[in-house]
């Protein structure tokens, strides 16, 4: 979707200001924050995609003006509340008001967090059909503009670039982020030359390069 | 190149706001409404933050460019197949399944974004800084990646070419910057106190022996 999440090339948006030293947390209720959100994607009620699809719906200007953590909860607020882990009004009031949903087991304990970090949720899957595009071949990003998920910014569709590296197949953000299956593609690092995608002011000799999914890409 | 300073929203800069306390008491009521439904673990919350606030970081990143820079094998290996080189580290799991290594050269310099969210390479770089999930890095980084630089106090010459690594998929990036001259016959250990995070970012360059040494 053309939301406020899909930054590249946008202007006016100020110094990037990086802070010295940072901590990992700025305050109490970031780490909480944080903590939820996996522990919540750890009963696999949602995926990563649609995980992302909630923090960009939200209304650009509220995007652009709220901090990382704040967009993680709302985020997390919105998956529950589609999937009716919780209600409005309990949302409101931190108080249950209506039967929890049957997880059919315990929440995720305190001894099985490492265990579920290290395995991680590899998104590579396998694929009988061979991929289209070897390395070299020149392809062109399509011009689309879906209302749902993508993972193809608006900065390169339309524009030319290379095949650099295939990845095997892997799940297809477009579909999977709106419940309509992982259908698997073939991916692809491709590589976009600096002026084909900014215009002749850009050094000729800088790249842009981004990880595009098989149906994301046309012959050029 | 001139940026507007002004009436922008700053990310890190928060604390005493009211608009923060508002957002820490609905954490706070999240947390416990989802612990009343038995949905959340609060020591497995614990748990989670320890694990990123203490053990998992760009120490880890900095020992696999300093085994790198030591190791010509090793570097084969991560331009190879750099999450089973990681893995051989015991850098493994969530945000980092599927891992490539940039090698920065005399002709190449690399940068690293996200900038449609905040893709990381969690295992060995831990949790993002907020300027690499904020608003002005991810819109820069692909279409003036050397203004950018300029910001973090990088002049590249001309003579190098930027490559700039969007993370659009599961795929996570991480720099292998240039060894610094002068540190012939150090050790892993000693290498790896040259390697920053930004430096794994792209955004910085490996600390000279001089800048450790001050």
């Amino acid at each position: 979707m053309n939301g406020g999440q899909d930054l590249g090339g946008v202007h006016g948006l100020g110094p990037i200001d990086p802070e010295v030293d940072e901590p990992v947390f700025h305050a109490g209720w970031e780490k909480r924050v944080f903590a939820l959100t996996l522990a919540m994607g750890f009963l696999g009620q949602w995926n990563i995609d649609q995980t992302r699809h909630a923090r960009e719906s939200m209304h650009p200007a509220k995007y652009l003006t709220s901090s990382y953590y704040q967009i993680w909860m709302e985020g997390l607020i919105r998956l529950m509340l589609d999937t009716g882990f919780v209600v409005p009004g309990e949302v409101h009031l931190g108080r249950q008001e209506v039967t929890p949903r049957d997880l059919h087991r315990d929440p995720v304990g305190e001894n099985e967090v490492a265990a579920i970090l290290r395995k991680g949720g590899p998104a590579s899957r396998n694929l009988d059909t061979a991929p289209k595009f070897p390395p070299g071949t020149a392809v062109r990003a399509v011009r689309m503009n879906p209302e749902g998920h993508t993972r193809l910014p608006r900065y390169l569709r339309g524009c030319e670039g290379k095949i650099v590296a295939h990845h095997k197949a892997h799940v297809f953000p477009d579909t999977n982020a709106h419940g309509k299956g992982e259908n698997p593609q073939h991916l692809y690092t491709v590589m976009f030359s600096a002026r084909e995608l900014w215009g002749e002011k850009a050094p000729a000799s800088d790249f842009v390069h981004a990880d595009l999914w098989e149906s994301y890409l046309v012959p050029a | 190149m001139a940026h507007d300073t002004h009436g922008h929203a700053h990310h890190h800069h928060e604390e005493g706001s009211s608009e923060l306390s508002e957002t820490a008491l609905r954490v706070k009521a999240l947390e416990s409404l989802l612990v009343e439904k038995g949905y959340v673990d609060p020591a497995a919350l614990d748990e989670l933050i320890e694990t990123y606030e203490k053990r998992v970081g760009p120490r880890n990143g900095a020992q696999v460019v300093a085994r790198a820079w030591s190791n010509a094998a090793y570097m084969e290996q991560l331009r190879t197949d750099a999450t089973s080189a990681i893995a051989g580290m015991r850098f493994i799991g969530r945000q980092g399944e599927h891992m490539v290594a940039v090698e920065n050269t005399e002709e190449i310099h690399n940068m690293v974004v996200c900038t449609l969210c905040s893709c990381y390479p969690w295992p060995v770089l831990g949790l993002p800084p907020v300027w690499y999930k904020s608003p002005p890095y991810r819109s820069r980084a692909v279409s003036d990646p050397r203004g950018v630089l300029a910001e973090f106090g990088v002049r590249l010459p001309d003579s190098v070419g930027v490559k700039v690594w969007d993370s659009t998929a599961e795929v996570r990036y991480m720099v292998i910057p240039r060894r610094p001259a002068g540190t012939e016959g150090w050790s892993e250990e000693k290498l790896a106190r040259l390697v920053t995070r930004d430096s794994m970012i792209g955004t910085g360059l490996a600390l000279t022996p001089e800048q450790v040494a001050s």
